[in-house]
């Protein structure tokens, strides 16, 4: 190799090494925000928590009242709360990307305001095939409400605190944190933050305990 | 090689490889100083201090200037590169001598600037930026003095 190769080749190394040194910084700081900002608007202070205020490891579930993997997953995510009652809490967020979706999470914020939430929740989901449309059945938002009062709320008053501005406020935060989010789907879950690897039942319980085990580790030393 | 070259300095033919390696390694010195310095003003975003302009402006021609005189071959470059690598070193000495609070802090007001004897002058937050440029002009002097060394014998 002549001087001019070595130098010229030594020219071209440092420069592609500054840009790919470069591109590969701005990526990980790029992650960290995303992360950052995730932090912030995954959790509201509206929003409702499931289990200890202080738990280590937040599952932040994007929920659809109408969606039956919703109704679906709601057992499992119980069931993540039972098995580790002190280190889990799941806060919901509630989005309506279905027909009636948002006049029936306006009775869930209701539900909230009369100390109902889980009972009329639990109710309105068990309903589900009932009132929501599917497969061509038009929505019957009657049966939703005979469903939330099935499990004691107090209609006439939940009918004038669902038109509330800061119902409204709440359901508009909700939407917008999904769509900041990237949230398209429901249910979409974060834990800690982090999306599922991909969606799926198995997915949520390895990532959940990969969270618990990282809590345990930093709270023993 | 290159002596056939119309365009190269006569480099005397004796030591003539060895000279013109140590002329290389001094332009790989320059290169990576002024490459690192930077990524951590353009890509990290650290915007840098009064202090570290002066000794930019020192490192970033030596960096063009050996570059050039390795392709021609011009080992008669100490002359030119030697006064700017001095010149850079003094300033990073002081530097560093600053950041080590060896030499006391001027007061500066707030919000004039960024400080030179801040956090942000370490990396890694342990080595301070000034004492590895102080190193990078050391190193690039102690080559050019053996280029000297080369072009003369």
């Amino acid at each position: 190799m002549t001087r001019r190769t070595v130098v010229v080749l030594t020219a071209v190394v440092a420069v592609l090494g500054f840009a790919i040194a470069a591109y590969l910084y701005n990526r990980s700081v790029e992650e960290q925000a995303a992360v950052a900002l995730r932090a912030t608007t995954l959790v509201r202070p509206h929003s409702p928590v499931f289990g200890p205020e202080d738990a280590p490891v937040t599952i932040v579930e994007f929920f659809d009242p109408s969606c039956g993997t919703c109704r679906a997953f709601h057992p499992i995510v119980k069931q993540i709360r039972r098995q580790y009652p002190r280190t889990v809490r799941v806060v919901t967020r509630y989005v309506a990307f279905h027909q009636g979706s948002d006049q029936v999470n306006r009775i869930l914020a209701a539900a909230r305001l009369q100390g109902l939430l889980e009972p009329v929740l639990e109710s309105v989901l068990a309903a589900q095939p009932d009132w929501s449309a599917h497969g061509g059945r038009p929505l019957n938002l009657s049966k939703a409400w005979r469903a939330a009062a099935a499990a004691g709320l107090d209609v006439g008053r939940a009918r004038r605190d669902m038109i509330k501005p800061d119902v409204t406020e709440t359901l508009n935060q909700d939407m917008a944190d999904a769509e900041a989010a990237g949230v398209d789907k429901t249910p979409t879950f974060f834990v800690n933050g982090r999306p599922l690897p991909s969606f799926g039942v198995d997915q949520l319980f390895a990532l959940v305990d990969e969270e618990v085990a990282i809590a345990r580790k930093s709270s023993g030393s | 090689m290159s002596v056939h070259q119309s365009n190269s300095y006569p480099v005397p033919s004796k030591e003539t490889e060895r000279t013109w390696q140590m002329l290389f390694l001094s332009w790989l010195v320059a290169l990576a100083a002024t490459l690192g310095v930077l990524f951590i003003g353009e890509v990290m975003g650290q915007e840098p201090c009064m202090l570290c302009w002066y000794q930019r402006a020192f490192m970033f021609p030596l960096a063009v200037v050996l570059g050039a005189a390795c392709l021609l071959s011009d080992a008669g470059i100490w002359r030119y590169g030697l006064p700017l690598a001095a010149f850079g070193w003094v300033i990073a000495a002081y530097h560093t001598l600053l950041v080590a609070g060896v030499i006391p802090k001027p007061l500066e007001p707030c919000g004039g600037g960024v400080s030179c004897t801040s956090d942000d002058m370490m990396i890694f937050s342990v080595v301070p930026i000034p004492l590895l440029s102080v190193g990078a002009f050391s190193a690039i002097i102690i080559l050019l003095l053996l280029v000297r060394k080369g072009f003369r014998s």
